[in-house]
């Protein structure tokens, strides 16, 4: 056995963390540090590679595919303007199936390693739930991008066919917005999956509450003026705390090729996108932290 | 000799979720070393905090008191974990993955180098004899298979402690003989093993040294030797029975 194996027999800092493969001079934060984005990234990569080896994925892109090409292909009363309508069907349906893929990729994530015991010898290894959680979220977040890519990528090849224009800038900030978007109910459904035991009412709650913060978020303020106290203030309250879904809803510049935004209300959105996630993510890694695993 | 594991006035308490239920004591004040190159023999009926006091080792609970250290570091630092290999009791693993799959992920984890992580993985492979299956999703496994892929993710890193919850439970006969033989092995190349079970012969035979332990409390410890000694016994089984106070029927 190498002297690089050895701890220090006197329980302080360790000469070396990793039996095999390890550096010998690192201090613990560093190799904490490393060791800690390498656990995220592994565990990151498994989420992936399950979304590829289930039909989730390939069943919304099947469904979405054609139903697009069922509507493209057919020439309603001669009229030209049909491929802003059919861009507006075909962006609905990316944003329903990148919600469904996001919300149930998510929920299942934490209630299934728990219910089948995975979690236990993964925790056995030098993993925190920390770690867990921030590798699921990556990965979920990882794999719908893709997911999104795939779906961005026909839409504008379906779209480019039909008008013969392609505007790139407006359909990248619409891309990145819609995942930064995913990004923050992805993190939403990881805590949602510590609280909720059940992957199915961590389902139905948390489509439900983006769907009402998609929907009824933009009118909260004009419903508080409307009521007295306490009422004005506690849907004040929940005007300012909840994420705002609907801001990264860019879809009419693709529909009506307006163009893009300005860069920095671009970059507002994102950093707002990753402001809630990490907030979420806190959320549920403290949760997580005192949780009993079964 | 320097003590690879290391238990000191270990307390855990349960507290129960019904109103009126008083706290559960599943392990109180535990005093256990274990050295290198031994192999470490965790006894006790059902209820008797064993599975408890693995869950406190590997950081799944927490102590309520007292401590413990893997290597000389305290089993609540994630790094205490860097140089053990975990089985636990039911084999479950992701079932999309292959056998050679889900060692790679594991040996990622412990930041294994590729060209390292490759021959780590043909030679764990090699050792449970699952070398012809390497590739099929491990949803195709017998149970015995499973139980040895199980036992190569407890050894991807190479490490110095095995920790095995009753690692032939539910095993056939040759299951269990082919793991009692990868146990046997590991004590011949130095490696320490942490092991509870309920087959007594089993630990008679591969145990250097065992702790019966019966409704949270440390009944015996020593060498299985001086154990049947000491209680005037002529086997393990009779020693175990005696030391909880176990009373056969007339």
């Amino acid at each position: 056995m190498s002297t690089a194996r050895f701890f220090n027999p006197s329980g302080g800092l360790p000469h070396d963390l990793a039996p095999i493969g390890a550096g010998l001079s690192s201090s613990r934060a560093a190799v904490s540090l490393r060791s800690g984005w390498g656990n995220i990234r592994a565990i990151a990569g498994l989420v992936i590679k399950e979304l590829y080896r289930r039909k989730d994925f390939y069943v919304l892109f099947i469904l979405t595919a054609l139903i697009t090409i069922a509507l493209g292909s057919v020439n309603f009363f001669g009229e030209d303007k049909i491929a802003r309508y059919l861009k507006e069907i075909c962006l609905l349906l990316i944003w329903i199936a990148g919600l469904v893929i996001a919300v149930t990729t998510t929920a299942r994530q934490i209630p299934s390693e728990r219910e089948n015991r995975t979690i236990f010898p993964l925790l056995a290894k030098p993993v925190t739930r920390q770690h867990l959680i921030l590798g699921k979220f990556l990965g979920c977040w990882l794999a719908c991008g893709q997911a999104l890519l795939v779906f961005y990528v026909f839409f504008g090849i379906i779209s480019a066919a039909r008008e013969h224009e392609f505007a790139l800038a407006a359909y990248f900030q619409a891309l990145t917005l819609h995942w930064c978007m995913l990004g923050v109910i992805v993190a939403m459904t990881l805590l949602g999956s510590i609280v909720f035991a059940a992957p199915s009412s961590n389902n139905t709650i948390t489509l439900l509450v983006a769907v009402g913060i998609f929907l009824l978020a933009r009118h909260l303020n004009k419903l508080a003026l409307q009521l007295s106290e306490p009422w004005q203030s506690a849907i004040y309250g929940v005007y300012f705390a909840i994420p705002h879904l609907e801001l990264f809803d860019v879809r009419d510049l693709v529909i009506h090729n307006w163009g893009a935004i300005p860069w920095l209300i671009w970059l507002a959105a994102v950093a707002y996108a990753a402001v809630y996630s990490a907030i979420f993510l806190t959320a549920a890694c403290l949760l997580f932290r005192r949780k009993a695993l079964n | 000799m320097e003590a690879i594991l290391k238990i000191e006035d270990l307390r855990v308490e349960y507290r129960s979720r019904e109103m009126g239920q008083q706290i559960k004591r599943a392990v109180r004040g535990l005093n256990l070393e274990v050295y290198p190159g031994e192999v470490f023999g965790f006894l006790g009926p059902n209820g008797a905090g064993k599975t408890t006091t693995m869950n406190v080792l590997l950081g799944f609970v927490s102590a309520t008191a007292g401590a413990a250290y893997l290597f000389g570091v305290n089993v609540r630092e994630p790094i205490a974990r860097q140089r053990i290999g975990y089985l636990p009791e039911l084999t479950y693993y992701y079932k999309f993955l292959s056998a050679e799959e889900i060692l790679r992920f594991y040996g990622k984890i412990f930041r294994i180098p590729k060209a390292q992580l490759q021959q780590r993985i043909d030679a764990v492979l090699k050792l449970v004899e699952l070398e012809h299956a390497r590739r099929r999703p491990i949803k195709t496994y017998s149970k015995g298979m499973q139980q040895r892929v199980g036992l190569a993710q407890a050894l991807i890193n190479d490490p110095d402690l095995l920790v095995l919850d009753e690692p032939t439970s539910g095993l056939d006969p040759i299951g269990r003989m082919k793991v009692r033989e990868i146990i046997q092995r590991l004590k011949n190349e130095g490696k320490t093993v942490f092991f509870s079970s309920h087959e007594l012969g089993e630990v008679e035979t591969v145990c250097d040294r065992v702790a019966i332990r019966h409704e949270g409390d440390l009944k015996a410890q020593g060498r299985v030797d001086e154990l049947v000694r000491e209680y005037e016994c002529s086997n393990l089984e009779q020693v175990f029975l005696k030391s909880i106070d176990y009373r056969l029927a007339a």
